[in-house]
């Protein structure tokens, strides 16, 4: 009778029914507010899955783009990877993070960031300098698609994280700890229902004990004393009383002038 | 984990000849002051090990925000791509010049398809 399932370990008193209470409240109000931070993030994220798709799909087509003008410089100038490859020393395109709040949740946002500098220079000098030049922004453009790319495949994973998280703790609130504090309400209510019953009856109990022993202490007065001595003593004293009042009431003051 | 994105602002290459050349064209390539490099070329000759030690440091590179990676290349050492789930640095496969872009086998797109279909 007393919560079939599991429930707290707590002294079933009122103060423990309010704070139960209160949890219970505060578990619901939790509960629905991660509900509705999960709708927000899995809208987005669907959005942001949509994205992906269609920006790795278009990544292929650029990518292809960019090795067919890289293939363009290779005709005209003649093998300058190592040309290239030994010329690279610092990037002049970089990325830099900025940061976007969904519902508490900070997703980064790649920018790219290129700084103006002047590598290979040298290379196509002799010939191609065009195509060089050409597939130099043709891969530029490329990687900006790249950048792109990955800032959506972060927001996802980290998404995907947080959804995950959410909802196991979403799941848990609705499936374990809301339960347990209603179990323990029901018990509390229970438990204390069973000790007014008890102590209603305890009360009824005295209540007909007192009575038995009034009306034996009645029965043995009665027998004891047959005159009404103290009877008339009580009256005498309440003559009294009465005459003093009305002794007070018929005493004349003095006029009294103003 | 969120709070050390803000110094990654290099990107770093997995890749044949033709897809670092380019890319360096565009000038993502990087030599720190410890003659460490940002890219790897990958011919027939480069042992699997060496690919995967690549992939491993580059993966624990603080300033790396971005690693690209051709997917012929991610197919040789593919149970760590797939193992990779890290959000940063931001793990990308790219198609390269003799093997166009099959979206069946990029690990990220993989799991699109599965929450897709789900």
């Amino acid at each position: 009778m007393s919560g079939t399932g599991p429930r707290e370990s707590i002294f079933p008193t009122r103060m423990a029914l309010t704070n139960t209470k209160t949890r219970l409240k505060g578990a619901q109000t939790g509960h629905s507010l991660l509900a509705k931070k999960r709708d927000a993030l899995t809208t987005r994220f669907r959005a942001i899955l949509r994205k992906v798709d269609e920006a790795k799909r278009k990544m292929g087509r650029v990518m292809q783009l960019a090795s067919f003008s890289l293939a363009e410089v290779t005709y005209a100038t003649g093998d300058i990877s190592y040309l290239v490859q030994e010329q690279a020393k610092t990037a002049t395109f970089r990325v830099k993070a900025k940061q976007e709040n969904v519902s508490g949740v900070i997703l980064p946002a790649f920018e790219v960031d290129r700084v103006s500098g002047t590598d290979f220079n040298l290379t196509g000098l002799g010939r191609g300098g065009q195509q060089v030049l050409k597939a130099k922004e043709v891969y530029a453009k490329a990687v900006e698609t790249l950048v792109e790319l990955a800032s959506l495949q972060t927001a996802f994973t980290i998404l995907d994280e947080v959804i995950r998280a959410t909802n196991r703790r979403v799941n848990a609130i609705e499936h374990v700890v809301i339960p347990r504090l209603e179990n323990t309400v029901k018990y509390i209510l229970s438990e204390l229902d069973e000790m007014d019953r008890e102590e209603f009856f305890r009360l009824k109990k005295v209540q007909g004990k007192k009575k038995r022993d009034a009306d034996k202490a009645e029965a043995a007065r009665m027998i004891e004393a047959g005159d009404g001595d103290e009877t008339s003593i009580e009256a005498d004293t309440k003559e009294e009383s009465t005459e003093q009042a009305g002794n007070l009431l018929n005493d004349r003051d003095e006029d009294v002038i103003f | 984990m969120t709070t050390s994105f803000k110094d990654r602002n290099l990107l770093a290459v997995i890749g044949d000849e033709d897809s670092i050349t380019g890319l360096l064209l565009a000038g993502i390539g990087h030599i720190d002051e410890k003659h460490e490099k940002n890219f790897l070329i990958v011919d027939s000759k480069t042992q699997i090990s060496t690919i995967e030690n690549a992939f491993e440091r580059f993966t624990e590179r603080q300033d790396i925000a971005i690693l690209l990676i051709n997917q012929h290349i991610a197919e040789k050492i593919r149970p760590m791509v797939d193992r990779y789930q890290n959000a940063f640095p931001a793990l990308l496969e790219i198609p390269s010049k003799d093997h166009p872009y099959d979206p069946s086998k990029d690990s990220v797109l993989k799991r699109v398809q599965k929450l897709f279909g789900e």
